[in-house]
């Protein structure tokens, strides 16, 4: 599980033991997956812009922006695994900003959802811009998420993330202490799941796509379970086992020191 | 007391190393297949869909104006063409238009079966001897919540059946969609995917059947159908929701009791016989009672029979919609 797993800042001290190429790769790096990270939604947007999505555009923009969001997380929940399976501590770097990814994404859906799905199917009795459309908008939402389980998971996934979005500062992190923080942080398994279950309770016949989500999702927590016990640990590649091997003893926070000095440039 | 521990494991019960690094392989193995097929779905996912308006077909001759026509706003060609559930050829919108490319149409036949007195196997071309096409401009609404307006065209199914003479025994018409696999790579989807159970299924009650809306549509703007549209040879029936208008029909049978419809085979909490729209009574898992035009922004309130309550409602009479939905 994530033990040390936290991308907080190093201090003065420790950055200046870091050489400079390490940095400066790990830097250019996440800038890169940043930026990777933005393509999704500047496609959609370019493409809903241009006509290119399909005859029913609110409705593709609401499902990719669902579907990102469980690729998100499905990325943010392989660091660990990555990290432990291949001894690259490095990858720990970028978890906080996939994870936010994942939360950007979620937000957007829900915004889509709410926007796209709830607004355009009020009445505006009193024109569009009124308090009673915000009223109304509120028990449009409100109504929906209790009446319709599957809106109701989708929605109880997306509350999950917001604590997490909430405490990702280093800030916080240092606030509520390492175990708390890391306690509150396995939420994103729930995330996981119910966003899984949120998108197979959606689709009408083919459940094929979700299969595969929950597939992924499925082996990303099983690894954790199994790792726990101890299963793969004998099996890391050696040299790398230092960090690996035994995470509990890792102080809190010197993660990200540990990172960026194995952040040696690698072959993709 | 002398408490008996049994013995630490005795030796014979230790896991030889060689098996147990071959569990691990197999784990792995097993690990990595469900990762390649999960990721094989992903990806082929991720690609764009290039969903491609059908090209224009033969025009249809002699095609008459219809009172039943709506004067709303027509959807497009590109979107009635591109924007179709068709599950024989995949279950996204854009799939039946890229897999329907080369369904093959002609010949076609339908075969008349069941409580009638002309059962046979009929060519189209004999089923549209002597018939009057009509434009027939139908609101269409899916069980999707999302509707379009379309020019069918078309002619009356009460017309068809009259010419098959069923007997007094024949309550029910059931209408079968062809079954290619070798034509249709949806259907090769299994079940425990989601998949349907080929052929598709569809029924109208008698009366239901003969109602003037009721048509057997041939065409769409004035040309023949095209693939993804259910060519050549469709139900329409405007006042249930979209699925109950069978495409491609190869096969009508004159029944005594109410044939099973493949959506409610599927799910019966969920799809039921009727199927009639109904703005009251909600799918189990969104709201019926608005819906999105395509083309439009937001959403207009649901009709009850989709508008069509004049033609169709007397049918319904004291019958209770809520359960018979």
């Amino acid at each position: 599980m994530a033990r040390g797993a936290v991308a907080a800042r190093p201090s003065e001290s420790e950055w200046r033991s870091v050489p400079r190429k390490v940095i400066r790769g790990g830097r250019l790096l996440k800038a890169a997956i940043f930026l990777a990270s933005l393509i999704p939604a500047a496609w959609l947007l370019w493409a809903a812009l241009t006509g290119h999505l399909s005859a029913n555009p609110l409705s593709d923009v609401t499902n990719e922006t669902g579907i990102w969001t469980l690729r998100f997380l499905c990325i943010t929940l392989s660091v660990t695994p990555l990290r432990r399976l291949t001894g690259w501590n490095g990858v720990i770097r970028f978890r906080r900003m996939i994870g936010l990814f994942a939360f950007f994404y979620g937000t957007l859906h829900l915004l889509t959802y709410v926007i796209l799905d709830r607004f355009a199917g009020l009445d505006f009795p009193n024109g569009i811009v009124a308090w009673r459309t915000v009223r109304d908008l509120t028990i449009s939402v409100g109504k929906d998420v209790y009446e319709r389980p599957f809106i109701t998971l989708g929605f109880a996934a997306f509350m999950s993330m917001v604590p997490l979005a909430a405490t990702s500062t280093a800030g916080m992190l240092r606030r509520l202490g390492g175990r708390n923080w890391q306690l509150l942080h396995r939420l994103v398994y729930v995330t996981a799941i119910a966003g899984v279950i949120h998108y197979w309770w959606g689709v009408k016949a083919d459940v094929q796509r979700p299969l595969a989500y929950a597939v992924v999702v499925g082996l990303l927590l099983a690894f954790r379970m199994v790792w726990a016990r101890g299963y793969f640990r004998a099996a890391a590649p050696k040299g790398r086992r230092v960090a690996a091997s035994n995470p509990d003893r890792q102080p809190w926070g010197s993660g990200a020191v540990e990172a960026v000095k194995n952040a040696e440039p690698r072959e993709p | 007391m002398l408490i008996k521990r049994p013995a630490d494991i005795r030796s014979s019960e230790i896991t030889d190393k060689k098996l147990y690094l071959n569990r691990r392989d197999f784990v792995r193995t097993a690990a990595g297949t469900a990762v390649a097929a999960a990721t094989g779905v992903l990806g082929a996912e991720a690609f764009l869909r290039a969903a491609e308006p059908a090209v224009h077909g033969r025009k249809l001759a002699n095609v008459q104006k219809s009172p039943f026509s709506t004067t709303e706003k027509l959807n497009t060609w590109e979107e009635i063409t591109t924007y179709n559930n068709y599950y024989e050829f995949g279950t996204d919108k854009e799939s039946p238009s890229m897999l329907s490319r080369n369904f093959k149409t002609e010949p076609w036949t339908v075969a008349v079966d069941g409580e009638c007195n002309k059962k046979a196997v009929y060519h189209l071309e004999d089923v549209l001897k002597g018939q009057v096409l009509e434009d027939r401009i139908y609101r269409h609404r899916c069980v999707e919540a999302w509707s379009m307006v379309i020019p069918w065209v078309g002619f009356p199914l009460a017309n068809f059946i009259k010419r098959c003479e069923p007997t007094s025994n024949a309550k029910f018409v059931e209408f079968t969609t062809m079954y290619d696999p070798a034509q249709m790579p949806g259907t090769r989807l299994p079940p425990a995917f989601g998949g349907l159970h080929w052929p598709y299924v569809e029924g109208l009650r008698m009366d239901e059947a003969m109602n003037p809306l009721a048509i057997l549509g041939v065409g769409l703007y004035g040309e023949v159908l095209p693939n993804q549209d259910g060519a050549p040879f469709r139900l329409v029936v405007p006042w249930k929701y979209g699925f109950k208008s069978i495409k491609s029909i190869v096969k009508i049978r004159f029944v005594e009791k109410q044939p099973l419809n493949t959506w409610q085979d599927q799910a019966a909490n969920e799809y039921g016989f009727y199927s009639n729209v109904n703005p009251d009574v909600n799918h189990p898992r969104w709201s019926q009672a608005t819906e999105r035009r395509i083309g439009e922004f937001f959403k207009r309130k649901t009709l009850m029979f989709n508008g069509y309550g004049a033609q169709v409602a007397s049918m319904y009479a004291g019958m209770d919609l809520k359960k018979n939905y």
